[in-house]
């Protein structure tokens, strides 16, 4: 196990499209378990893709369980060559990313998605996510694509006024 | 250390404002940090943090004269990097009448909620205008206690949510 150097901008590295992962073996899961480690390691991440550590392959760790207002969720996922391939609705929310440090901003994102993975020994997996797990299972999945949430950052002008959490007044 | 100066230019909106302010300080050799530019009513507003060595009010001051611009310049303490992340929003929508944000904003500062961001705006139409109000900033209380002490209030339509910001 060991701590990786996690990339910030402006590492052109980033920017690239990660590789499907064809081979499921023992140096796989052990980069797993690294890659698991960093994030862990540093600021209360919710997520990681395996380019933010420079290796350019479809792979990301994510767990939404442990949020301050519990969320619904899949736990500790390990997703491999993930694809999403239904989403629904949008909100916006507030995103920050290990690789762009000091810095946060609104991006909108699907609220209802099913995704497609490999689990660590390349076993087919299937979960459909809402609210803050979906959005962050979209954060990790724009960096195997190149892409940064800082591509995505809308005004916050742009507040969609979405649903109240809570409505005093008028409603009773 | 930088030593940083807030600019603040307020004028008539017009195409060029940012291109020509911006170019100014560039040449003159002043660095920008965090800013807020914002058309308001039709004015344009920009608040921004500059550093350099010098005084820069004969570098802007030329461009204020030309764009039509009240300047005016503060040596500000503090630094870039002092970001609070918010962790509370605050919405308040309703018809427009006196005293809203004087009374939500009372409540809040009561329950030690910090104001990062505010932003409000009068949509609707003139005859029947309707006032939105949205904030985000920090407080260490609980969304329940803010939820209380809005409750108060009565008439205000106000939605209290937290905001979760993710990292990943």
């Amino acid at each position: 196990m060991a701590v990786l150097e996690i990339l910030t901008i402006p590492d052109e590295r980033l920017k690239r499209v990660s590789q499907p992962v064809e081979v499921f073996d023992d140096e796989l899961r052990a980069f797993i378990d690294d890659l698991e480690e960093t994030r862990l390691d540093g600021p209360a991440a919710v997520g990681i893709a395996a380019p933010q550590v420079g290796r350019e392959q479809r792979i990301l760790i994510m767990d939404v369980s442990n949020t301050r207002k519990p969320v619904p969720n899949h736990g500790y996922l390990v997703l491999i060559n993930p694809e999403i391939t239904h989403w629904d609705g949008y909100e916006m929310g507030r995103e920050g990313c290990l690789s762009v440090p000091d810095y946060t901003g609104n991006v909108i994102r699907a609220t209802h998605i099913k995704v497609k993975a490999q689990d660590p020994h390349g076993q087919p997996l299937e979960y459909e996510m809402e609210g803050y797990e979906a959005r962050a299972l979209q954060h990790e999945m724009d960096h195997l694509d190149g892409m940064l949430f800082i591509d995505r950052v809308v005004s916050r002008r742009t507040d969609l006024f979405r649903r109240k959490v809570y409505q005093k007044g008028g409603k009773g | 250390m930088a030593e940083w100066k807030m600019l603040t230019l307020v004028g008539e909106d017009r195409s060029g404002i940012v291109a020509r302010l911006t170019d100014a300080l560039f040449r003159g050799g002043w660095n920008l940090g965090e800013a807020s530019m914002i058309r308001l009513g039709g004015n344009f507003t920009i608040m921004m943090m500059i550093s350099g060595s010098g005084d820069v009010q004969p570098v802007v001051e030329p461009v204020a004269q030309e764009m039509g611009l009240h300047l005016h310049i503060d040596e500000i303490s503090g630094g870039l990097h002092q970001h609070l992340v918010p962790n509370v929003q605050v919405r308040v929508t309703g018809a427009d009448r006196a005293g809203i944000v004087a009374q939500v904003t009372g409540v809040l500062a009561e329950s030690g909620f910090n104001i990062l961001e505010l932003e409000s705006d009068v949509a609707g139409s003139a005859s029947k205008p309707v006032y939105i109000m949205n904030i985000q900033g920090y407080a260490d209380t609980t969304l329940e206690a803010i939820e209380a002490a809005l409750n108060e209030l009565g008439d205000i339509d106000v939605s209290v949510s937290s905001i979760e910001t993710l990292i990943g």
